[in-house]
């Protein structure tokens, strides 16, 4: 039972290879870890599944079809939903605006509609208001639905990104770094909203994060990548453990691998 | 919110345009009886520059994309236009009997037409060119805009570099009045308004604003641009047909790489992506442009300087991206009562 497979993935850029040969599965309903150093390959690996780079090689498999390649809007339309580590809010919209624009399959009327205004459309724009306020409340934006987006703190931001994420229904959403920027409190706050992302709403959830605590307490699975290879997965547990983790985050002392230190 | 006051809509509608349309007949008597004709033909160049700078601001200011090729739309309407109201002006005469009537039901229909064939161009030139972004975009619809003019320039049967006249010596008709201009200002400003403002008009602007998150959003951006570039051109053909029926014929230099700049000006001068501001500002081009008229030589100087002391006080337009509508009229009247 896969939802999400990577078999192979190599990805190059230049004389780079950004990728080379990472293969994971993830399990319908999990939420799996993605970790590694800065510039391992996490965002290049989101960038691959969700369609901004194409694979050059390996394959890419959501529920089974061949989704290496495509373009980013059929990937997303198809059900695999994503935010930025660099946060791309649409900055100038408000916080419900930037939720509702992400609602096509609640949107069935079109361009017509909208410019004679039947009833229609205004159900839609009514439909796509009410879901993305329950999205706002789950992420507990309800209070700045009029704001505009680009003056919310960034932790708000991310937040917010991910309720837009959400608005398209996705099976899979992949978060790249959702507690950057957050505080303790705040990033304890978005451990709750993960998994009522998935125990209530039936979401995958991947995650790349840095956030050790975050990971190690809300992840199922980890795969740790390093200069764009897999080097380990396994359980938070074994992940803690396992030497070669420990030495690309800590450095590897000549003698040998072992060390109790933890991060 | 409307939901509650769905029946009587179609009525109030109704009423609501039929009134609409009884004023703007009152204000076309009162304007041809209380101005001079020089002034009345400014009115009517204003709502025409409206039209232009309504539809071009949802390329360059809602969707962001940067087109400098708009007077090539508006061209291909002009003559479009003006080509099929003389070829339909004896059938819909012999049709209806001279008049009012068929005076009216040519130049709308010439003017659909004229719409039509500027969409066309539009999705012509939006298809391929889209893909492109900034910079590459500009450069594309320049070239369209110049090879449109040179097409008409050598087109003989549309008079070439003398222009277009029609069949008969007294040139084309000059159906456009201050009814029909203004009516046309109306339904695109009301078509423009309700596009931007539904989830099409949120998805133009989600591609202004990120074009990577909108896309990761699902949102069919190559489709949505060229929506936006096909209606745009289409409001510059309507704008075409008005200006080419008010006077006796239309030449290709009326169509120059400077009135696209004209157009430019009206959306950043108004403030870009906001559709009263473009309004304002093709108000303002019209009007400015013709009170410096007795400066002569200095006028296009002076205009300049004008436009370069605007974008040094308000880089942001006249109204920015803030539009004036009913609602922020109330918010700004009801705000000195609040603690």
């Amino acid at each position: 039972m896969t939802l999400l497979a990577l078999e192979h993935v190599d990805k190059v850029f230049g004389g780079l290879r950004a990728l080379r040969g990472v293969s994971f599965e993830v399990a319908p309903k999990s939420i799996f870890g993605l970790i590694g150093p800065n510039g391992a390959g996490k965002t290049t690996l989101f960038n691959v599944v969700t369609g901004v780079y194409r694979p050059d090689g390996g394959h890419v498999r959501f529920d089974g079809a061949e989704i290496g390649g495509l373009p980013p809007a059929r990937v997303a339309g198809l059900g695999v939903a994503r935010t930025f580590q660099n946060i791309r809010v649409f900055r100038s919209m408000t916080v419900l605006e930037n939720v509702m624009v992400a609602g096509h399959k609640l949107h069935r009327s079109g361009v017509l509609s909208a410019i004679v205004r039947n009833t229609a459309h205004a159900n839609d724009e009514g439909a796509l208001s009410v879901r993305a306020r329950e999205l706002l409340e789950i992420l507990g934006l309800q209070g700045q639905a009029g704001d505009i987006a680009g003056s919310l703190p960034y932790g708000s931001q991310r937040r917010l990104e991910i309720a837009r994420a959400l608005m398209l229904a996705p099976k899979v959403l992949l978060l790249d770094e959702p507690a950057a920027g957050m505080n303790s409190t705040e990033a304890r706050e978005l451990e709750r909203q993960i998994r009522f992302l998935r125990d209530e709403l039936g979401v995958t959830v991947v995650l790349v994060e840095h956030n050790m605590s975050l990971v190690m307490s809300v992840c199922e699975r980890i795969h740790v990548v390093d200069h764009g290879e897999t080097i380990a997965e396994g359980t938070p547990a074994e992940i803690r453990e396992h030497p070669r983790v420990l030495a690309a985050y800590l450095g590897e002392e000549p003698s040998a691998g072992r060390t109790e230190r933890e991060a | 919110m409307d939901i509650a006051t769905q029946k009587p809509r179609w009525l109030l509608r109704l009423v609501l345009s039929a009134g609409v349309l009884a004023a703007l007949y009152a204000a076309n008597l009162g304007v041809q009886a209380g101005f001079i004709e020089y002034v009345q033909r400014i009115i009517l160049i204003a709502g025409i520059n409206v039209i232009l700078a309504v539809g071009l601001n949802l390329i360059n200011g809602t969707t962001g994309q940067f087109s400098i090729g708009h007077a090539g739309f508006m061209a291909v309407g002009a003559y479009a236009a003006a080509f099929t109201g003389v070829k339909l002006a004896p059938h819909v005469t012999a049709l209806l009997g001279a008049g009012t009537l068929a005076d009216g039901v040519t130049f709308n229909l010439a003017l659909l037409v004229g719409a039509l064939l500027a969409a066309g161009a539009g999705v012509l030139v939006g298809l391929p060119s889209l893909r492109l972004k900034g910079d590459y975009l500009a450069i594309v619809t320049l070239g369209f805009g110049e090879i449109i003019r040179i097409l008409f320039n050598n087109a003989q049967f549309l008079g070439a570099a003398t222009g277009y006249f029609g069949d008969s010596p007294a040139g084309l008709p000059t159906y456009t009045s201050f009814f029909w201009v203004f009516f046309w200002v109306i339904v695109i400003v009301v078509v423009v308004r309700n596009v931007t403002f539904s989830q099409t008009g949120r998805s133009l602007i989600a591609i202004r604003e990120d074009e990577i998150a909108a896309e990761a959003m699902a949102i069919p951006t190559t489709r949505l641009k060229v929506l936006a570039f096909t209606l745009s051109a289409a409001t510059a053909g309507i704008a075409g047909g008005l200006f080419a029926h008010m006077q006796s014929g239309i030449r290709p230099e009326d169509f120059k790489f400077d009135k696209s700049i004209d157009m430019i000006v009206m959306i950043i001068v108004g403030g870009l992506g906001s559709i009263s501001g473009a309004a304002l500002g093709g108000v303002f081009v019209a009007v400015t442009l013709e009170l410096m008229r007795d400066l002569q030589q200095y006028r296009l100087v002076l205009y300049a300087l004008l436009l370069i002391v605007i974008m040094l006080v308000r880089p942001e337009g006249l109204l920015g991206t803030r539009e004036i509508s009913l609602a922020a009229l109330r918010r700004r009247f009801r705000q000195p009562e609040r603690p």
